[in-house]
């Protein structure tokens, strides 16, 4: 290998940029895994996404409070129940300087619905995408939809000449092996720039001068850093190489907290921890004889057998968000008069066990991942203690989340721990969709354990087409209701997002647990 | 002496086809990444979608068939999670593997060798017996509990040195490498010793034990009575011969540091291969695991093969069998 002084030189003054002047804001933040890659359409990950945030637009975005606001599109209309009509926004520019306008929209838009796309399903009712004129496009749906856009605002905006350029019109497939440029490389119209991007070491992003808002934000420069390993995560924060770690590994949280010069953000986040019950004929505990938690008595006795308020006070430390059903307060279609869990009381839960057949309780599997939701495990065994009590044996098994999740999708469980974040709609459709629709290809996607509800089907086919807000939250809260009512599901609470920091950064916590530099700010 | 070869060649792609099959029989039952690859709340529809494109849905032996016949063209498939092929994703954590390999043992060597002669020639010094009860420790101590007490000392209360990361890199064709730049070396420090510091332990007892049985032998106290210098005798007589094993067993050790080098490059984030391999397991990236096993298949059966040949070479009496 020839390494000339010229060589040499070039990677000198490569490195000199990278070591930012002195009067430089530079928010350096560790998390524990990396994004996947900067291709918008090649991955469903959700933590990659929020770093992409960084760098693109969507035409929609979520403001300082998670409600949906013009971002790259300034407004919208319904022509017809299928055709949406966005007027773009104007003397916007993108990062390597291409001027944004409706060619742009339509190359991403038809991107995003290839089939070789990834994530083409987070764009699931769109059809197809039409140029009006330089700013104006429509998008055309495969049914009345209203939720389109929700939808929008994960759906990030790049360059068609940029894509033109780098032969990477089509989206990179795994299945395929198609990697394109975009795969390390982007270029956006966000608030930050990436400069720099080394696979599991680092991206530096730089401030975009040219951004079309007005900044919030009195960042020059931002460094992500992915750090796989807990241990050395915190290190990192308590020597001062990072100003902020997200997530924060709760055994480490006091300690930090007791450190001078920093400080840990807590909130709870979206996700909801429940356990679902299998409606099978008969429980895998207890082959032969009818399954007991098909009777909405065992269910309410399992609730009311759960001392929810040790949990919060013992395994989440307090941080915890008690919940009566399974979406958080800033989710659409959320209601405080049904998100009430049923009182602990072991006299009632035993009562109703009787009542119900079963006055010595019966045997039951428990199921946990150990490496998924904060105290998943932990969750398991005390929970499995407290229906001891009222004589439900439940045999608890716990495995990692790379085997969990394939058995719960195969139905391998009787009763078992989930989480639900809504993300990224942010609404009570979600989880109606996926876990209380039965399921049948298209509806019911995670509800693998037989449960089967008309009347909740009808709200849930209803919904997906409705375009009158009003009537639509209705008709999820009228679901949730139900689920209550019934037990369908036996919600936990929302898990805290847990995030530590340097004393002098001032950044927003999110209850979807994105970060979001463009709202940060270090003090002086 | 070619049947000899070609019988060791034989073997080493007989225990590569085992590898092999091992590979992909121990990822069938490490889990499922179809859960990992779609979005939350996936329909059943779109999870068979994924399950088709990377032909999971076919018999096992078909797959195994398949994966077989990529092996034998060079084609390791593609990762499920980055996308990329993995020869790319292999090659392009390689200069970070390599240079940390190497860095270790040099400083295995050069500080392994000279404790190791000293132990031999002062068998009861202080020096030697505090060399002696330091290298127990670093034979037994778990290699991440080592990295992270290092980084608690040398980052967290000194903050000398960083704790992660390979910091600034400089690309030298499709290299990148560590050794250019103040952070880089600085970045290097940690890890090596980490990585290091069983494989110098184990040079120190090996030279120490061969140079006292050298050191007893005829030849020595003969040296002795003609009056040849003491530099000399220890150097050039003894020495030489008592480093004949230590060469086989760093050759050996090769192998084995790529492959310990997984948990210190998850401890201090390296950007490697090991590090590569970890981030895969929980996906799970099946493609990258199976290629990092054959990887790691390779290079044990290929530095033996070529340990063995080198011992016909070096030993007459191997090569009448």
């Amino acid at each position: 290998m020839k390494t000339s002084i010229k060589t040499l030189l070039a990677g000198l003054a490569l490195m000199a940029p990278l070591s930012a002047p002195a009067f430089a804001e530079t928010l350096r933040w560790a998390s524990s895994g990396d994004v996947i890659s900067y291709d918008p359409n090649a991955q469903v990950d959700s933590f990659t996404q929020s770093v992409h945030h960084m760098v693109f637009d969507p035409l929609v975005r979520r403001n300082k409070d998670l409600k949906l606001e013009p971002a790259l599109a300034t407004s919208w209309e319904v022509v017809e129940p299928t055709r949406w009509r966005f007027k773009l926004r104007q003397g916007v520019k993108f990062h390597e300087g291409q001027p944004f306008n409706a060619d742009d929209v339509v190359a991403t838009i038809q991107r995003q619905i290839d089939p070789g796309a990834r994530n083409r399903e987070n764009l699931s009712t769109v059809v197809g995408v039409e140029k009006v004129d330089e700013y104006t496009v429509d998008l055309i749906l495969r049914a009345p939809y209203p939720l389109l856009l929700n939808d929008l605002a994960a759906i990030y905006i790049m360059s068609k000449p940029w894509m033109a350029e780098h032969d990477a019109l089509k989206p990179g497939n795994a299945s395929t092996g198609v990697v394109t440029y975009a795969s390390n490389h982007a270029n956006g119209t966000g608030a930050f720039k990436l400069k720099a991007y080394e696979p599991d070491s680092r991206s530096v992003f730089e401030v975009n001068k040219d951004w079309w808002d007005k900044p919030q934000h009195n960042l020059d420069e931002v460094e992500f850093r992915p750090i796989a390993s807990d241990a050395t995560r915190v290190a990192a924060l308590l020597s001062g190489e990072v100003d902020m770690i997200a997530p924060v590994p709760l055994q480490d949280i006091d300690r930090i907290a007791a450190t001078d010069g920093l400080k840990v953000v807590e909130n709870p986040s979206l996700r909801t921890i429940f356990f679902v019950f299998s409606y099978r004929p008969e429980l895998h505990a207890t082959p032969g004889q009818p399954n007991p938690l098909r009777d909405v008595r065992v269910r309410q006795a399992l609730w009311h057998a759960i001392d929810t308020n040790t949990i919060q006070k013992r395994l989440m430390r307090g941080k915890s968000r008690t919940a009566g059903m399974l979406v958080a307060p800033a989710v659409t279609g959320y209601d405080e008069s049904i998100d009430v869990p049923l009182p602990y009381d072991v006299a009632k839960a035993k009562a109703l066990l009787a009542e119900a057949g079963y006055p010595n309780g019966f045997k039951t599997g428990l199921a946990c991942p150990n490496d998924r939701y904060i105290a998943d495990e932990q969750i398991c065994l005390a929970v499995a203690s407290m229906w001891a009590q009222i004589g439900v044996q439940a045999n608890v098994s716990v495995e990692s989340k790379t085997t969990y999740f394939p058995r719960t999708d195969k139905g391998e469980f009787d009763v078992y721990l989930l989480g639900w974040a809504s993300l990224p709609p942010m609404d009570g459709f979600s989880p109606l969709q996926a876990l209380l629709a039965t399921n049948d290809g298209t509806f019911g996607g995670s509800n693998a354990d037989g449960l089967s509800n008309p009347d909740i089907d009808k709200l849930a086919h209803a919904a997906a087409s409705e375009l009158d807000e009003t009537k639509r939250v209705q008709m999820l809260k009228d679901a949730f209701r139900i689920t209550h009512d019934q037990v369908l599901y036996l919600p936990l609470h929302q898990q805290p997002v847990a995030w530590a920091m340097n004393s002098k950064v001032d950044m927003p916590q999110f209850p979807d647990e994105y970060v979001r530099p463009w709202f940060a700010q270090i003090k002086k | 002496m070619i049947r000899l070869l070609s019988v060791r060649l034989l073997q080493a792609i007989l225990v590569m086809v085992a590898v092999t099959a091992i590979a992909f029989v121990m990822f069938r039952f490490v889990g499922d990444p179809v859960a990992s690859m779609v979005r939350e709340g996936a329909t059943q529809a779109e999870k068979d979608a994924v399950r088709a494109a990377l032909g999971l849905d076919k018999p096992v032996v078909t797959q195994f068939v398949k994966f077989v016949g990529q092996v034998l063209t060079g084609d390791l498939g593609t990762s499920y999670r980055y996308q990329q092929p993995v020869t790319t994703l292999l090659l392009s954590r390689l200069p970070a593997t390599l240079e940390l390999v190497i860095v270790a043992t040099v400083l295995a060597l050069s500080l392994g060798i000279p404790l190791g002669v000293l132990c031999a020639l002062k068998p009861h010094a202080f020096f030697s017996r505090l060399t002696q009860s330091a290298t127990l420790v670093g034979i037994s101590m778990p290699t991440f509990v080592t990295g992270l007490l290092l980084i608690l000392v040398f980052a967290v209360n000194l903050r000398w040195l960083p704790s992660s990361g390979r910091g600034d890199l400089v690309d030298i064709g499709f290299w990148q490498t560590g050794f250019l730049s103040l952070s880089g070396l600085k970045s290097l420090i940690l890890p090596s010793i980490t990585l290091a510091l069983f494989q110098l332990t184990l040079i120190m007892r090996l030279v120490r034990s061969e140079m006292i049985d050298v050191l007893s032998s005829d030849y020595i106290r003969f040296a002795f009575a003609r009056g040849l210098p003491k530099t000399y005798i220890y150097g050039r007589l003894a020495l030489r011969n008592a480093l004949m094993p230590v060469v086989t067993v760093t050759g050996l050790q090769i192998g084995q540091l790529i492959a310990f080098a997984i948990v210190t490059e998850t401890v201090f984030q390296w950007p490697g291969m090991g590090l590569l391999f970890t981030n895969a397991v929980g996906y799970p990236d099946v493609p990258v695991l199976a290629a990092y096993l054959l990887f790691v298949g390779f290079l044990f059966v290929m530095i033996n093969m070529i340990v063995d040949i080198l011992y016909t070479f070096i030993d007459p009496r191997l090569r009448t069998r």
